[in-house]
């Protein structure tokens, strides 16, 4: 199965809260790509970070695992973990998953943002 | 379903609650028919990331291994433990009985959903009560070094307290031992005389979830210990009257 190419980049809105970015497709071989996006979405004060799936493609299962290896680096550094801007077949497979017992979803950003930072 | 669908894109369509799988008259079919899934959030345990590998050779191609391995999972098990699925693969969304030999005689019934497929990998959910919470890819890919390369990769963390006990008392070792046999049985199947795996264990989560502890209650080897012990008693009152 061919798929293109991904981009994940990380950013910090209000001091508080980070956004990691998803564009293109998101798979096991990502690992790298998503926790440097994390890292750059983090300052010492992060209470919150929205994983904004507006520009996604494609997610398999290994971009899934990779999402539980995301959710444990946040709640270990007490962060809530909120996402944002998935289609519904994504969102439905956040539900399939469970991953939304643990990843709030949202439809937009700055719902997302919203409900991280309380 | 067709997993090839663009709609689905590969993945199970939702699924609230697993139906019970279809399976032969003597096989122990509880633990799953109305089960949900459960995947590594809502484990008990430490998370824990294995991951098995063996060189299949150079000649085959990564999906024709995958391929082989969807369509005859079962077979390449150790002896003893049985998976009732469709003799032609599961599809996504379809939904296995696992019969598994458990230490002490225990048979153990639990199942496994197909979350996701493609060519070249395929993913395995486990129901409530299964030993561990979590899912299995399957995959294979062209290693320059290796040629290629079959791998499964289990993301876990054992469903409750006593599974966690069991995890921590052997129960790694025994499937460290259970996957090793696999990947040896596939890779014989696919030529290699004598095959060595690779296996690697890494500990993602040291936390325990507390909150899951309550997962005991779908415990599928509680279960199934009552289910037998039960037809023991029905068996024995019928021989008696």
């Amino acid at each position: 199965m061919e798929h293109g190419m991904t981009t994940i980049t990380g950013r910090i809105v209000d001091g508080h809260v980070g956004i990691v970015d998803v564009q293109g497709d998101m798979s096991a071989s990502c690992e790298d790509a998503l926790m440097l996006a994390y890292a750059s979405a983090c300052a010492p004060q992060t209470r919150g970070v929205v994983l904004n799936f507006d520009q996604l493609d494609f997610l398999n299962s290994g971009g899934i695992g990779l999402l539980v290896t995301l959710l444990v680096r946040a709640n270990r550094n007490g962060q809530r973990l909120g996402a944002c801007g998935l289609s519904d077949h994504y969102r439905e497979i956040f539900e399939l998953t469970r991953l939304d017992d643990a990843i709030a979803i949202h439809l937009t950003e700055a719902e997302a943002v919203a409900a991280v930072m309380q | 379903m067709n997993p090839e669908d663009p709609i689905h894109d590969g993945w199970a369509p939702p699924v609230h609650r697993l139906e019970r799988p279809d399976a032969p008259d003597d096989a122990v079919n509880i633990n799953v028919g109305g089960r949900r899934v459960a995947g590594p959030v809502q484990g008990f345990g430490r998370l824990w990331k294995k991951t098995y590998r063996v060189r299949v050779g150079e000649r085959v191609e990564p999906a024709d291994v995958v391929a082989t391995w969807r369509r005859d999972f079962g077979t390449f098990w150790p002896p003893g433990n049985r998976f009732y699925g469709p003799v032609t693969g599961l599809e996504p969304g379809e939904v296995a009985l696992l019969n598994l030999s458990m230490p002490g005689g225990l048979e153990l019934s639990t199942g496994v959903l197909m979350l996701y497929a493609d060519d070249e990998s395929f993913t395995l959910m486990t129901p409530e009560g299964h030993q561990f919470a979590g899912w299995i890819t399957f995959s294979a890919f062209a290693d320059p070094d290796r040629g290629t390369t079959a791998q499964a990769q289990v993301l876990m963390r054992s469903s409750d307290p006593i599974y966690e006990i069991g995890m921590a008392l052997g129960g790694h070792r025994i499937e460290d031992r259970f996957w090793g046999a696999t990947l040896t049985a596939l890779a014989i199947s696919l030529g290699v005389p004598e095959p060595a795996v690779d296996a690697h264990r890494e500990c993602v989560d040291k936390r325990r979830q507390w909150s899951r502890a309550g997962n005991v209650r779908y415990n599928s080897a509680i279960r199934s210990g009552m289910y037998r012990a039960s037809r023991i008693v029905r068996r024995s009152g019928t021989t008696s009257g």
